[in-house]
Protein backbone atom coordinates (compact mmCIF):
# COMPACT_ATOMS: atom_id res chain seq x y z
CA UNK A 1 0.00 0.00 0.00
CA UNK A 2 1.09 3.26 -1.01
CA UNK A 3 2.17 5.92 2.05
CA UNK A 4 -0.28 8.65 2.01
CA UNK A 5 0.78 12.06 3.14
CA UNK A 6 -1.54 12.49 6.29
CA UNK A 7 -1.23 10.85 9.30
CA UNK A 8 -2.74 7.39 10.34
CA UNK A 9 -5.89 7.37 12.74
CA UNK A 10 -5.93 4.95 16.03
CA UNK A 11 -9.82 4.88 15.61
CA UNK A 12 -12.85 6.97 13.27
CA UNK A 13 -13.68 6.74 9.77
CA UNK A 14 -11.98 6.87 6.68
CA UNK A 15 -13.94 8.21 3.58
CA UNK A 16 -11.84 7.02 0.70
CA UNK A 17 -11.90 6.96 -3.08
CA UNK A 18 -13.90 10.10 -3.37
CA UNK A 19 -14.45 11.67 -6.42
CA UNK A 20 -12.01 14.17 -7.23
CA UNK A 21 -12.76 18.27 -5.88
CA UNK A 22 -15.70 16.61 -3.88
CA UNK A 23 -14.26 16.16 -0.50
CA UNK A 24 -15.19 19.55 0.97
CA UNK A 25 -18.66 18.73 0.23
CA UNK A 26 -18.29 15.39 2.22
CA UNK A 27 -17.02 17.40 4.94
CA UNK A 28 -20.11 19.82 4.86
CA UNK A 29 -22.49 16.51 5.01
CA UNK A 30 -20.10 15.05 7.69
CA UNK A 31 -20.81 18.63 9.65
CA UNK A 32 -17.26 19.58 10.81
CA UNK A 33 -18.17 21.67 13.50
CA UNK A 34 -20.36 19.07 15.36
CA UNK A 35 -16.94 16.68 15.38
CA UNK A 36 -15.35 16.59 19.00
CA UNK A 37 -13.07 19.01 19.84
CA UNK A 38 -9.88 16.97 20.10
CA UNK A 39 -10.57 15.00 17.23
CA UNK A 40 -8.40 15.29 14.36
CA UNK A 41 -9.84 15.71 10.71
CA UNK A 42 -7.36 14.99 7.99
CA UNK A 43 -8.61 15.99 4.03
CA UNK A 44 -6.30 14.67 1.28
CA UNK A 45 -7.04 16.68 -1.68
CA UNK A 46 -5.85 15.40 -5.42
CA UNK A 47 -3.89 12.08 -4.60
CA UNK A 48 -3.36 9.77 -6.99
CA UNK A 49 -5.76 6.81 -7.49
CA UNK A 50 -5.21 3.59 -10.07
CA UNK A 51 -8.76 3.64 -9.73
CA UNK A 52 -9.98 7.27 -9.85
CA UNK A 53 -6.92 8.45 -11.36
CA UNK A 54 -7.76 11.35 -9.22
CA UNK A 55 -9.41 10.96 -5.83
CA UNK A 56 -9.59 13.10 -1.90
CA UNK A 57 -9.86 11.36 0.96
CA UNK A 58 -11.18 12.60 4.26
CA UNK A 59 -9.93 11.15 7.72
CA UNK A 60 -11.94 11.58 10.94
CA UNK A 61 -10.81 10.50 14.68
CA UNK A 62 -13.44 9.22 16.97
CA UNK A 63 -16.06 9.36 14.81
CA UNK A 64 -18.80 6.52 12.83
CA UNK A 65 -21.18 7.35 10.35
CA UNK A 66 -24.61 7.58 10.77
CA UNK A 67 -27.07 5.87 8.01
CA UNK A 68 -28.08 9.29 7.36
CA UNK A 69 -24.52 10.94 6.67
CA UNK A 70 -23.75 7.72 4.65
CA UNK A 71 -27.18 7.82 2.56
CA UNK A 72 -25.89 11.87 2.00
CA UNK A 73 -21.85 10.98 1.09
CA UNK A 74 -23.38 7.49 -1.43
CA UNK A 75 -25.28 10.40 -3.59
CA UNK A 76 -22.57 13.04 -3.95
CA UNK A 77 -19.93 10.58 -4.01
CA UNK A 78 -20.92 7.17 -5.34
CA UNK A 79 -17.44 5.65 -5.55
CA UNK A 80 -16.31 6.22 -2.00
CA UNK A 81 -15.40 3.33 0.39
CA UNK A 82 -15.90 3.31 3.72
CA UNK A 83 -13.30 1.98 6.11
CA UNK A 84 -13.96 1.90 10.55
CA UNK A 85 -11.00 2.07 11.68
CA UNK A 86 -10.35 0.68 15.66
CA UNK A 87 -7.17 0.84 17.12
CA UNK A 88 -5.06 1.68 13.73
CA UNK A 89 -6.38 -1.70 11.63
CA UNK A 90 -9.21 -1.75 9.33
CA UNK A 91 -12.22 -3.70 11.02
CA UNK A 92 -14.89 -2.87 7.87
CA UNK A 93 -14.63 -1.80 4.38
CA UNK A 94 -17.38 -1.26 2.41
CA UNK A 95 -18.82 1.19 -0.99
CA UNK A 96 -21.01 3.53 0.35
CA UNK A 97 -24.34 1.91 -0.46
CA UNK A 98 -27.50 3.93 -2.12
CA UNK A 99 -30.73 2.58 0.04
CA UNK A 100 -33.84 2.51 -2.13
CA UNK A 101 -35.26 5.64 -0.02
CA UNK A 102 -33.62 9.01 0.97
CA UNK A 103 -34.91 10.38 4.18
CA UNK A 104 -34.26 14.26 5.03
CA UNK A 105 -31.03 14.15 3.38
CA UNK A 106 -32.15 16.44 0.54
CA UNK A 107 -34.66 19.41 -0.29
CA UNK A 108 -36.76 18.95 -2.90
CA UNK A 109 -36.04 21.05 -6.02
CA UNK A 110 -39.64 22.18 -6.84
CA UNK A 111 -40.41 25.33 -4.91
CA UNK A 112 -43.82 24.53 -4.24
CA UNK A 113 -43.71 21.42 -3.18
CA UNK A 114 -45.72 20.18 0.23
CA UNK A 115 -42.42 19.49 1.74
CA UNK A 116 -40.72 22.99 1.11
CA UNK A 117 -43.96 24.48 3.07
CA UNK A 118 -44.13 24.76 6.93
CA UNK A 119 -45.13 21.25 7.23
CA UNK A 120 -44.37 18.26 9.84
CA UNK A 121 -42.31 15.87 7.45
CA UNK A 122 -39.22 15.48 6.49
CA UNK A 123 -38.11 15.48 2.35
CA UNK A 124 -38.41 11.85 0.85
CA UNK A 125 -36.89 10.28 -2.33
CA UNK A 126 -37.29 7.11 -4.11
CA UNK A 127 -33.96 5.67 -6.39
CA UNK A 128 -35.74 5.45 -9.31
CA UNK A 129 -32.33 4.95 -11.21
CA UNK A 130 -29.03 3.89 -10.58
CA UNK A 131 -25.57 4.71 -12.44
CA UNK A 132 -26.22 7.46 -13.05
CA UNK A 133 -28.52 8.50 -10.07
CA UNK A 134 -31.98 9.68 -10.13
CA UNK A 135 -34.27 10.30 -7.33
CA UNK A 136 -37.47 11.19 -7.67
CA UNK A 137 -39.59 12.84 -4.42
CA UNK A 138 -42.24 10.93 -3.01
CA UNK A 139 -44.48 13.50 -2.50
CA UNK A 140 -44.98 16.11 -5.29
CA UNK A 141 -42.58 13.34 -8.30
CA UNK A 142 -40.08 15.68 -9.35
CA UNK A 143 -36.87 14.67 -10.49
CA UNK A 144 -33.49 15.58 -8.83
CA UNK A 145 -30.03 14.63 -10.53
CA UNK A 146 -28.28 17.88 -9.12
CA UNK A 147 -28.05 16.29 -5.61
CA UNK A 148 -25.30 19.30 -4.70
CA UNK A 149 -27.10 21.68 -4.68
CA UNK A 150 -30.18 20.01 -2.98
CA UNK A 151 -28.96 19.30 0.13
CA UNK A 152 -31.13 19.75 3.08
CA UNK B 1 -63.06 -4.76 -6.83
CA UNK B 2 -59.38 -4.05 -5.45
CA UNK B 3 -59.57 -0.38 -5.18
CA UNK B 4 -61.60 -0.55 -1.58
CA UNK B 5 -60.52 1.48 0.98
CA UNK B 6 -57.40 2.87 -0.92
CA UNK B 7 -55.72 6.13 -1.76
CA UNK B 8 -56.16 7.56 -5.12
CA UNK B 9 -53.07 10.03 -5.40
CA UNK B 10 -51.60 9.62 -8.67
CA UNK B 11 -53.14 7.72 -12.17
CA UNK B 12 -49.79 5.75 -12.12
CA UNK B 13 -51.48 4.28 -8.70
CA UNK B 14 -54.34 2.27 -11.45
CA UNK B 15 -52.88 -0.22 -13.52
CA UNK B 16 -55.18 -0.83 -16.72
CA UNK B 17 -57.50 -3.31 -15.49
CA UNK B 18 -58.70 -1.32 -12.68
CA UNK B 19 -58.93 1.91 -14.94
CA UNK B 20 -60.93 -0.61 -17.29
CA UNK B 21 -63.00 -1.34 -13.65
CA UNK B 22 -63.66 2.01 -12.88
CA UNK B 23 -64.59 3.07 -16.49
CA UNK B 24 -67.12 -0.19 -16.61
CA UNK B 25 -68.70 0.78 -13.55
CA UNK B 26 -68.89 4.59 -14.26
CA UNK B 27 -71.35 3.58 -17.45
CA UNK B 28 -73.25 1.51 -15.04
CA UNK B 29 -73.30 4.40 -13.21
CA UNK B 30 -74.93 6.62 -15.77
CA UNK B 31 -78.99 6.32 -14.91
CA UNK B 32 -78.09 6.97 -11.22
CA UNK B 33 -76.09 10.12 -12.26
CA UNK B 34 -78.94 11.35 -13.87
CA UNK B 35 -81.68 10.27 -11.13
CA UNK B 36 -83.44 7.70 -13.32
CA UNK B 37 -82.47 5.53 -11.09
CA UNK B 38 -81.89 5.03 -7.36
CA UNK B 39 -79.09 2.88 -5.44
CA UNK B 40 -77.36 3.60 -2.15
CA UNK B 41 -74.00 2.07 -1.41
CA UNK B 42 -72.42 5.41 0.68
CA UNK B 43 -75.46 5.06 3.04
CA UNK B 44 -74.38 6.24 6.39
CA UNK B 45 -70.64 7.73 5.12
CA UNK B 46 -69.22 10.83 5.10
CA UNK B 47 -66.99 12.03 2.67
CA UNK B 48 -64.66 15.06 3.66
CA UNK B 49 -64.15 17.91 0.53
CA UNK B 50 -60.84 19.74 1.58
CA UNK B 51 -60.80 21.96 -0.66
CA UNK B 52 -57.81 24.60 -0.34
CA UNK B 53 -57.99 26.23 -4.02
CA UNK B 54 -60.86 27.23 -5.68
CA UNK B 55 -63.08 25.25 -7.67
CA UNK B 56 -66.50 24.58 -8.78
CA UNK B 57 -67.06 21.69 -11.58
CA UNK B 58 -64.99 19.29 -9.23
CA UNK B 59 -66.04 19.88 -6.31
CA UNK B 60 -69.53 20.30 -7.17
CA UNK B 61 -69.30 17.11 -9.42
CA UNK B 62 -68.12 15.07 -6.33
CA UNK B 63 -71.00 16.14 -4.06
CA UNK B 64 -72.94 15.78 -6.39
CA UNK B 65 -71.56 12.05 -7.00
CA UNK B 66 -71.96 11.28 -2.96
CA UNK B 67 -75.46 12.49 -2.57
CA UNK B 68 -76.47 10.60 -5.52
CA UNK B 69 -74.67 7.15 -3.77
CA UNK B 70 -76.42 8.12 -0.44
CA UNK B 71 -73.73 9.70 1.58
CA UNK B 72 -73.43 13.25 2.71
CA UNK B 73 -70.70 15.79 2.92
CA UNK B 74 -68.52 18.15 4.91
CA UNK B 75 -67.15 20.39 3.22
CA UNK B 76 -64.19 23.30 3.09
CA UNK B 77 -64.73 25.16 0.20
CA UNK B 78 -62.38 28.15 1.32
CA UNK B 79 -59.10 27.45 3.19
CA UNK B 80 -59.44 31.13 4.47
CA UNK B 81 -62.20 30.23 6.84
CA UNK B 82 -60.14 27.09 8.28
CA UNK B 83 -57.82 26.68 11.17
CA UNK B 84 -54.67 26.55 8.64
CA UNK B 85 -55.20 30.24 8.53
CA UNK B 86 -53.91 30.02 12.31
CA UNK B 87 -50.80 28.36 10.94
CA UNK B 88 -52.07 24.96 11.11
CA UNK B 89 -50.46 22.86 9.20
CA UNK B 90 -52.34 20.25 6.06
CA UNK B 91 -50.95 17.43 8.04
CA UNK B 92 -52.98 18.43 11.06
CA UNK B 93 -55.86 19.40 9.26
CA UNK B 94 -56.38 16.29 7.39
CA UNK B 95 -56.17 14.18 10.27
CA UNK B 96 -58.54 16.22 12.39
CA UNK B 97 -60.68 15.48 9.08
CA UNK B 98 -59.81 11.97 8.98
CA UNK B 99 -61.31 11.49 12.01
CA UNK B 100 -65.07 13.19 10.88
CA UNK B 101 -65.27 11.56 7.31
CA UNK B 102 -64.84 8.33 6.02
CA UNK B 103 -62.86 9.28 3.18
CA UNK B 104 -61.10 12.89 2.24
CA UNK B 105 -61.49 14.17 -1.48
CA UNK B 106 -58.86 17.27 -1.23
CA UNK B 107 -57.27 19.96 -3.61
CA UNK B 108 -54.56 21.71 -2.41
CA UNK B 109 -52.54 24.63 -4.43
CA UNK B 110 -48.89 23.05 -3.83
CA UNK B 111 -47.58 19.40 -5.06
CA UNK B 112 -47.17 16.41 -3.44
CA UNK B 113 -49.63 17.38 -0.96
CA UNK B 114 -51.97 14.79 -2.03
CA UNK B 115 -49.38 12.66 -0.75
CA UNK B 116 -48.74 14.09 2.41
CA UNK B 117 -52.59 13.92 3.38
CA UNK B 118 -53.06 10.16 2.29
CA UNK B 119 -50.15 9.69 4.96
CA UNK B 120 -51.66 12.19 7.48
CA UNK B 121 -54.71 10.05 7.23
CA UNK B 122 -56.60 6.46 8.05
CA UNK B 123 -58.95 7.29 5.79
CA UNK B 124 -58.72 6.49 1.56
CA UNK B 125 -57.74 10.15 0.20
CA UNK B 126 -58.73 11.04 -3.21
CA UNK B 127 -56.44 13.56 -5.26
CA UNK B 128 -58.72 16.24 -6.73
CA UNK B 129 -55.70 18.47 -8.20
CA UNK B 130 -52.20 18.93 -5.88
CA UNK B 131 -50.93 22.53 -7.70
CA UNK B 132 -49.47 22.05 -11.34
CA UNK B 133 -49.37 17.89 -10.28
CA UNK B 134 -51.87 15.31 -10.53
CA UNK B 135 -55.40 15.45 -11.35
CA UNK B 136 -56.02 11.27 -11.42
CA UNK B 137 -60.12 11.13 -11.49
CA UNK B 138 -60.29 14.21 -14.37
CA UNK B 139 -58.10 12.15 -16.11
CA UNK B 140 -60.23 8.56 -15.47
CA UNK B 141 -63.54 10.76 -16.51
CA UNK B 142 -61.29 12.21 -19.96
CA UNK B 143 -60.78 8.41 -20.54
CA UNK B 144 -64.38 7.69 -20.34
CA UNK B 145 -65.62 10.19 -22.64
CA UNK B 146 -63.59 8.99 -25.65
CA UNK B 147 -64.18 5.37 -24.30
CA UNK B 148 -67.68 6.83 -24.67
CA UNK B 149 -67.41 8.18 -27.83
CA UNK B 150 -65.54 5.54 -29.87
CA UNK B 151 -66.13 2.41 -28.00
CA UNK B 152 -62.40 1.65 -26.88
CA UNK B 153 -59.77 3.60 -25.99
CA UNK B 154 -56.34 1.38 -27.67
CA UNK B 155 -55.18 2.77 -30.73
CA UNK B 156 -56.53 6.56 -30.39
CA UNK B 157 -54.66 9.03 -31.87
CA UNK B 158 -55.06 12.27 -29.31
CA UNK B 159 -54.07 15.92 -29.70
CA UNK B 160 -52.79 17.79 -26.43
CA UNK B 161 -53.28 20.82 -27.49
CA UNK B 162 -52.29 23.91 -25.60
CA UNK B 163 -50.44 24.43 -21.87
CA UNK B 164 -48.58 21.33 -21.59
CA UNK B 165 -46.61 22.47 -19.00
CA UNK B 166 -48.95 23.78 -16.47
CA UNK B 167 -51.92 21.98 -17.37
CA UNK B 168 -52.13 19.48 -14.38
CA UNK B 169 -54.58 17.29 -16.62
CA UNK B 170 -52.36 16.58 -19.43
CA UNK B 171 -49.77 15.09 -17.77
CA UNK B 172 -52.20 12.24 -15.88
CA UNK B 173 -53.80 12.08 -19.59
CA UNK B 174 -50.62 11.75 -20.98
CA UNK B 175 -49.87 8.92 -18.72
CA UNK B 176 -52.85 6.84 -19.08
CA UNK B 177 -53.17 6.94 -22.87
CA UNK B 178 -49.84 5.48 -22.63
CA UNK B 179 -51.26 2.53 -21.24
CA UNK B 180 -53.45 2.00 -23.49
CA UNK B 181 -51.35 2.12 -26.37
CA UNK B 182 -52.86 5.68 -28.08
CA UNK B 183 -50.41 7.97 -30.12
CA UNK B 184 -50.26 11.45 -28.63
CA UNK B 185 -49.21 14.51 -30.66
CA UNK B 186 -48.25 17.54 -28.21
CA UNK B 187 -49.10 20.65 -29.70
CA UNK B 188 -48.14 23.80 -27.84
CA UNK B 189 -46.58 27.12 -27.83
CA UNK B 190 -42.25 26.48 -27.22
CA UNK B 191 -42.97 28.72 -23.79
CA UNK B 192 -45.96 25.77 -22.62
CA UNK B 193 -44.01 22.27 -24.09
CA UNK B 194 -44.27 19.45 -21.73
CA UNK B 195 -42.23 19.10 -19.33
CA UNK B 196 -38.73 16.99 -19.86
CA UNK B 197 -39.81 14.55 -16.97
CA UNK B 198 -42.75 14.12 -18.30
CA UNK B 199 -42.10 13.64 -21.91
CA UNK B 200 -39.04 10.85 -20.89
CA UNK B 201 -41.44 9.14 -18.99
CA UNK B 202 -44.07 8.83 -21.71
CA UNK B 203 -41.38 7.49 -24.26
CA UNK B 204 -40.43 5.38 -20.78
CA UNK B 205 -44.02 3.86 -21.15
CA UNK B 206 -43.34 3.00 -24.80
CA UNK B 207 -45.95 5.51 -26.02
CA UNK B 208 -45.73 6.87 -29.49
CA UNK B 209 -45.78 10.52 -29.00
CA UNK B 210 -44.93 13.19 -31.50
CA UNK B 211 -44.65 17.07 -31.71
CA UNK B 212 -46.59 19.40 -33.98
CA UNK B 213 -47.09 22.94 -33.15
CA UNK B 214 -49.08 23.85 -35.87
CA UNK B 215 -52.75 22.59 -35.25
CA UNK B 216 -53.94 21.84 -38.07
CA UNK B 217 -51.39 19.54 -38.89
CA UNK B 218 -51.61 18.07 -35.38
CA UNK B 219 -55.28 17.65 -36.25
CA UNK B 220 -54.68 15.46 -39.30
CA UNK B 221 -56.07 11.73 -38.92
CA UNK B 222 -56.65 12.44 -34.84
CA UNK B 223 -59.76 11.32 -33.16
CA UNK B 224 -59.25 13.45 -30.04
CA UNK B 225 -58.23 17.12 -29.84
CA UNK B 226 -57.61 17.90 -26.00
CA UNK B 227 -57.62 21.41 -25.66
CA UNK B 228 -56.56 23.09 -22.04
CA UNK B 229 -56.75 26.41 -21.07
CA UNK B 230 -53.30 28.00 -20.45
CA UNK B 231 -53.48 28.42 -16.56
CA UNK B 232 -52.94 32.22 -15.63
CA UNK B 233 -52.79 31.46 -12.32
CA UNK B 234 -49.74 29.26 -12.74
CA UNK B 235 -47.16 31.91 -14.17
CA UNK B 236 -44.82 33.93 -11.95
CA UNK B 237 -44.50 36.79 -14.76
CA UNK B 238 -47.70 38.13 -16.31
CA UNK B 239 -45.84 39.50 -19.35
CA UNK B 240 -45.43 35.68 -20.34
CA UNK B 241 -48.83 35.09 -19.96
CA UNK B 242 -50.08 37.74 -22.27
CA UNK B 243 -47.31 36.33 -24.69
CA UNK B 244 -48.47 33.39 -25.39
CA UNK B 245 -52.88 33.60 -24.08
CA UNK B 246 -54.60 33.50 -27.49
CA UNK B 247 -51.82 31.96 -29.38
CA UNK B 248 -54.81 29.11 -29.88
CA UNK B 249 -58.18 28.99 -30.82
CA UNK B 250 -60.38 26.44 -31.91
CA UNK B 251 -63.33 27.50 -33.97
CA UNK B 252 -65.74 25.35 -36.44
CA UNK B 253 -64.13 27.17 -39.32
CA UNK B 254 -61.05 25.14 -38.30
CA UNK B 255 -63.06 21.74 -37.31
CA UNK B 256 -63.78 21.60 -41.40
CA UNK B 257 -60.64 19.33 -42.13
CA UNK B 258 -60.69 17.25 -39.14
CA UNK B 259 -62.25 13.69 -39.42
CA UNK B 260 -66.16 13.77 -39.33
CA UNK B 261 -66.15 11.51 -35.97
CA UNK B 262 -63.24 13.65 -34.35
CA UNK B 263 -63.94 14.73 -30.58
CA UNK B 264 -63.02 18.24 -29.16
CA UNK B 265 -62.68 17.86 -25.60
CA UNK B 266 -61.67 20.37 -22.55
CA UNK B 267 -61.63 20.23 -18.72
CA UNK B 268 -63.38 23.75 -19.05
CA UNK B 269 -63.33 26.56 -17.55
CA UNK B 270 -62.51 27.68 -21.25
CA UNK B 271 -60.68 30.87 -21.52
CA UNK B 272 -61.20 31.66 -25.51
CA UNK B 273 -59.46 28.70 -26.75
CA UNK B 274 -62.35 27.20 -28.31
CA UNK B 275 -64.99 29.59 -29.92
CA UNK B 276 -68.72 29.02 -28.80
CA UNK B 277 -69.24 27.97 -32.46
CA UNK B 278 -67.65 24.72 -32.04
CA UNK B 279 -70.47 24.33 -29.31
CA UNK B 280 -73.45 23.19 -32.00
CA UNK B 281 -71.46 20.91 -33.90
CA UNK B 282 -71.06 17.13 -33.88
CA UNK B 283 -66.99 17.54 -32.16
CA UNK B 284 -67.93 19.41 -28.91
CA UNK B 285 -67.59 16.91 -26.45
CA UNK B 286 -66.57 18.73 -23.40
CA UNK B 287 -70.06 19.11 -21.99
CA UNK B 288 -70.45 15.74 -22.27
CA UNK B 289 -67.30 15.39 -20.51
CA UNK B 290 -68.26 17.93 -17.80
CA UNK B 291 -71.58 15.40 -16.86
CA UNK B 292 -69.52 11.81 -17.07
CA UNK B 293 -67.43 13.35 -14.26
CA UNK B 294 -70.38 12.21 -11.67
CA UNK B 295 -70.76 8.83 -12.40
CA UNK B 296 -66.98 8.38 -13.12
CA UNK B 297 -66.78 9.87 -9.39
CA UNK B 298 -69.74 7.76 -8.25
CA UNK B 299 -67.94 4.72 -9.63
CA UNK B 300 -64.64 5.37 -7.79
CA UNK B 301 -66.41 6.51 -4.56
CA UNK B 302 -68.36 3.32 -4.69
CA UNK B 303 -65.02 1.22 -5.48
CA UNK B 304 -62.76 2.85 -2.47
CA UNK B 305 -66.46 3.12 -0.07
CA UNK B 306 -68.96 1.78 -1.11
CA UNK B 307 -70.85 -1.38 0.97
CA UNK B 308 -72.10 -4.65 -0.55
CA UNK B 309 -72.85 -4.56 -4.38
CA UNK B 310 -76.77 -4.42 -4.96
CA UNK B 311 -76.80 -4.75 -8.57
CA UNK B 312 -75.87 -1.74 -10.21
CA UNK B 313 -76.90 -1.40 -13.60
Amino acid sequence: MRELKITPIKNGTVIDHISNGLALEVLRILGVQTIDKDSTVSVALHVRSGKLGWKDIVKVENMELSPRKSNAIALIAPTATISIIRDFKVREKRPVDLPERIVGVLRCPNPNCITNQPEPVESEFEVTQRRPTVLTCAYCDREVEDFLHHLA
Amino acid sequence: MTLRGRDLISVRDLSREEIEEVLASARKMIPYAEGTKVMHPLANKIVAMAFFEPSTRTRLSFESAVQRLGGTCVTIADASVTSMRKGESLHDTIRMLSSYADAIVIRHPSEGSARLAARASDRPVVNAGDGAGQHPTQTLLDLATMQEAFGTLSGLKVVLLGDLKFGRTVHSLAQALALFGCEVVLSSPPSLALPDQARRRLRQSGARVTDEEDVRRAMKDADVLYVTRIQKERFGDLAEYEKVAGSYRIDAALLQDAKPRLIVMHPLPRAGEIAPDVDGTTHAAYFRQSFLAVPVRMALLDAILGGPRRGAG
